[in-house]
């Protein structure tokens, strides 16, 4: 196995799997505190509510394993909210792994909310994660919540102010946007995780 | 779609096959598509739901974002569509029937993966939702005002409206940019224009001035009178941010 994708309740972890299955990597879906343990890297997905995604984190014990491991985690969107401390989504605590807290977008004029769609990335500190990505490529962003850009961001996004489009702190790295419906720029990315 | 194949019909009428599901998903994949949408047009006016085989497997060829909708009546059926691999699901006849659908369905799985689908026309109340538009004996107005309903919706947590113009759909010329700017007023989540694209200057129109945030097409595709390639060139050069 390459990767455990961590099965948070959440749907669509299906569009992940295809995703490291093009890659021609295995993953296993699992929600066993003990396989995630032992699986060379963890993908925390998430699609859903951050109050919803947590009850199960916490019913499954995972929330308490979580911060102790060692190999590399990959949060993706709601993934990656909930690594840090806390979201206004449900004013939920989250796993607080990194520090910082997810705020809700506010829609103004020409900028509706949920945010969707394609967004470029233009600069980031050199990170093994974004390895043969250029400068200017698009990801695909769909969400309501983010985390303004802060210490631990490696790659900002502009929607009416600096958000967190990737983050890491040692081994934990998360992306606000969808890698694996990010075509080829997205591939790279999940290829470069299953490198590290 | 229907009965497993995509097809495509001028006014909600007509419909002709033109090609296969995975077939087609492949190709817009390659010519640079941002998002692809599946309606399965005879899911709502037979009462069934989509069915889901082939959600999986547009899944595993597609990685760009994909809506499905078509007879999404229930929390289960969206987790369904989800659980196989789609972004969003959208719905139109259901909510219509039953509004506190769209609560439901963004309680549980958040409002960015919740699209509303209205099928508008503009009749002597004004402009109107439709309702089972995908079968032209049964197609009836909802007896609901379009703002009205998307003001609604929004409350209600939809976190996407595609307005399909029925007046111009299928016909090939231009978005009704006059309602999408109305709609646009009053929606603070990501507008899709839907209905009546037929040539370039037709999108970057209803961008440049529908304020919308997106723009749905499929005959022009279908019929491969518009390249994706050649459309994003045209609109990036007038000044409008597309992918590349």
């Amino acid at each position: 196995m390459d990767a455990a994708i961590i099965d948070s309740g959440g749907a669509n972890l299906a569009s992940l799997q295809f995703a490291f299955e093009r890659l021609g990597a295995r993953t296993r879906v699992t929600a066993d505190a003990r396989e995630i343990a032992a699986a060379p890297r963890v993908v925390l997905p998430g699609v859903g509510s951050a109050t919803d995604a947590m009850e199960r984190l916490h019913g499954s014990a995972i929330a308490s394993l979580l911060p102790s491991l060692t190999q590399p985690v990959l949060g993706i969107c709601l993934g990656m909210q909930l690594l840090f401390e806390r979201s206004e989504e449900g004013s939920t605590p989250c796993l607080g792994i990194l520090r910082g807290q997810v705020r809700r977008l506010r829609a103004a004029p020409g900028r509706p909310v949920p945010h969707m769609g394609w967004n470029r990335l233009e600069t980031w500190k050199a990170d093994p994660l974004l390895a043969g990505i250029a400068p200017g490529a698009y990801f695909y962003f769909v969400h309501g919540y983010a985390v303004p850009a802060g210490e631990l961001t490696v790659a900002p996004v502009e929607y009416g102010e600096p958000l967190s489009a990737v983050v890491r702190q040692g081994n934990f790295w998360g992306v606000q946007f969808h890698p694996e419906r990010s075509a080829a720029s997205g591939a790279r990315l999940l290829g470069n995780f299953l490198g590290l | 779609m229907r009965d497993g194949r995509v097809v495509k019909g001028v006014r909600f009428r007509d419909h002709q096959v033109v090609g296969e599901i995975l077939e087609l998903a492949a190709r817009y994949r390659d010519e640079g598509a941002d998002e692809l949408v599946f309606y399965d047009i005879t899911a709502s006016p037979e009462g069934r739901s989509v069915d889901r085989d082939w959600v999986r497997r547009v899944a595993r060829v597609l990685d760009i974002p994909f809506c499905v909708a078509g007879g999404i009546r229930s929390v289960g059926d969206a987790e369904a569509v989800l659980n196989a691999g789609a972004e969003k699901v959208s719905v139109n006849s259901p909510a219509l029937a039953d509004p506190s659908l769209i609560d439901r369905l963004s309680r549980r799985f958040g409002s960015q993966c919740v699209v509303l689908g209205i099928d508008s026309r503009l009749t002597e109340q004004g402009y109107r939702a439709f309702q089972l538009t995908g079968d032209p004996g049964r197609a009836r107005e909802s007896g609901r005002d379009v703002f009205e309903w998307v003001r609604e919706a929004q409350e209600r947590g939809a976190g996407e409206i595609v307005l399909n113009c029925m007046g111009s759909d299928g016909v090939r010329r231009g978005y009704d940019i006059e309602q999408l700017r109305a709609v646009r007023a009053i929606c603070q989540v990501p507008l899709v224009a839907s209905g009546g694209a037929g040539e370039i200057a037709h999108f970057a129109a209803v961008f440049s001035e529908g304020g919308v945030d997106a723009a749905l097409a499929a005959s022009v595709f279908h019929s491969g009178a518009i390249a994706i390639a050649d459309l994003k060139r045209e609109l990036r050069s007038a000044g409008i941010e597309v992918r590349l």
